[in-house]
């Protein structure tokens, strides 16, 4: 997905090598390709690239990624916020 | 009787045996000609209150619960309902029964190919698996596809837990091992999977056409089998769901345009109404198909990384084309047009966001808490632009 890039400096992911075991999967699971292994450490690679959808940290046996996952969705933001304000809205995406 | 007919008749069958629906198929002599031929009798497995579906092929016998083989070419039936789906229609309920199904001929060693119950991804699924023997675990989705529901977290991990339990998979098969598709990994904890269960989940191919090459390549997948794509006919088939919501939301708006439009020096003009009422409703339908349509289409070759700004410029130069075309306008008209053009355009394309697989929440938010201002006051402005245009 080189071709469609996204706003930069925002994705919220981090990797604290420390607990990073090497494993691997958050490798395997990103649909991004953002991680890779340095040293049989994790590694981000391509931030920019991150959509923060959280298949890395929810397979990560160590917690060591962090970050704050969600659906990247304006209409689902905006639910959200119709609904704190107790306005009744119908379903999103 | 026929039921009593009907047990007896599967009473018949070993487990492990796998009954061909097709042979069990007899056609019924009919000398009376009224009407056409007759449907072929009912067969064993057709129980009362259930249907039996038309994907199902043969039947496996089990000691607890017989398994559905399913067929791997899809027919009308299959392709009327994907049409349907993606128009728009019965889209919040095309579903399949979650639970355990097979393809070909599975035995103990055949490998478990988790996947939703959404209709529409069971056919994809079961579509590629030709000539395959697999297992094919369904989980309850609510009718939802793997990344949606992952997302949602209806494909998750306790809910692909419980289904191993309810359909004794460990029972059926000798290994210890789930493929589950890669965009379920974020629903799924493969680690807690394997301590609640013993099975070990190996993520496959993101796409089901590569299903065949990744269990031929011994499960491994290629860099390219692990990566999203977003080619314009991954985008094209989204456009009738997009246009659907959209008019959905907005078809009380037009009355409304055409009472607005008619205020005029004379309090109200049917003339003004309809003429003006025309060129505003023009204005805001060509924002909807700009935003929801032309933008998604075009959506590489837009500048700008944010939606919000994508839709911008296509209702910019779309709304400047328009107004030349819609000659009676005004000057003031003509502004107005453009602004609520491009707000609506704006607005929907940023919503495009939820239908894309690269955009992040956090880069969602930040480009929204700037484009929501500004969208709601180039409406305002070009609302109140349109109201003064007959008093100037």
């Amino acid at each position: 997905m080189k071709s469609f890039r996204y706003i930069e400096g925002v994705a919220s992911i981090t990797v604290d090598r420390q607990k990073c075991v090497g494993c691997a999967m958050c490798v395997n699971v990103c649909p991004h390709q953002v991680i890779q292994l340095h040293d049989k450490k994790a590694n981000v690679v391509d931030r920019d690239g991150c959509m923060e959808c959280g298949a890395c940290a929810t397979n990560c046996p160590v917690e060591a990624i962090s970050l704050t996952p969600g659906v990247g969705c304006a209409s689902l933001i905006i639910n959200r916020c119709l609904k704190k304000r107790n306005i009744n809205t119908t379903g999103c995406c | 009787m026929a039921e009593v007919a009907a047990s007896e008749d599967n009473k018949e069958f070993a487990p492990g045996t796998i009954i061909e629906l097709a042979d069990l198929d007899e056609p019924v002599d009919d000398e009376v000609c009224c009407g056409g031929a007759p449907a072929p009798k009912s067969n064993p497995f057709e129980k009362p209150g259930y249907k039996l579906q038309p994907y199902v092929r043969a039947i496996i016998k089990d000691k607890h619960v017989d398994v559905a083989l399913v067929k791997t070419e899809l027919d009308r039936s299959d392709h009327w309902g994907a049409l349907s789906t993606r128009l728009g229609f019965n889209r919040n309920d095309y579903k399949v029964a979650p639970g355990l199904y097979g393809v070909g001929k599975p035995d103990a060693d055949s490998e478990v190919l988790v996947t939703a119950n959404y209709k529409l991804t069971f056919d994809i699924v079961r579509k590629e698996l030709g000539g395959l023997n697999c297992w094919l675990l369904v989980l309850d989705t609510c009718g939802i596809n793997v990344w949606c529901a992952a997302g949602k977290g209806t494909f998750a991990t306790s809910e692909l837990v419980e289904r191993l339990q309810t359909t004794r998979l460990a029972e059926k098969v000798n290994h210890r091992r789930l493929i589950v598709p890669q965009l379920g990994a974020v629903g799924v904890a493969s680690h807690t999977v394997r301590l609640q269960s013993g099975f070990r989940v190996i993520y496959g191919p993101v796409r089901a056409t590569d299903i065949r090459a990744f269990l031929q390549n011994n499960l491994q997948v290629t860099e390219k089998m692990r990566s999203v794509s977003f080619t314009l006919r991954e985008r094209f088939i989204l456009i009738p769901v997009e246009i659907n919501n959209f008019s959905r939301k907005i078809w009380w708006i037009f009355p409304v345009l055409f009472l607005l439009s008619g205020i005029s020096t004379s309090i109200f003009s049917l003339e003004a109404a309809w003429q003006r009422g025309f060129a505003i409703s023009i204005a805001v339908l060509s924002g909807g198909l700009l935003g929801t349509v032309v933008a998604p289409l075009l959506l590489p070759w837009i500048p700008g990384r944010s939606f919000s700004l994508k839709g911008t410029i296509t209702g910019i130069i779309f709304g400047v084309i328009g107004v030349q075309i819609l000659t009676m306008l005004s000057i003031l008209e003509m502004f107005s047009v453009i602004l609520i053009t491009t707000a609506i355009s704006s607005y929907l394309c940023m919503n495009f966001t939820g239908s894309t697989p690269y955009t992040s929440p956090s880069g969602v938010e930040k480009e929204m808490k700037l484009a929501i201002p500004l969208q709601a006051i180039a409406v305002l402005i070009g609302a109140v632009l349109w109201l003064i245009s007959p008093f100037v």
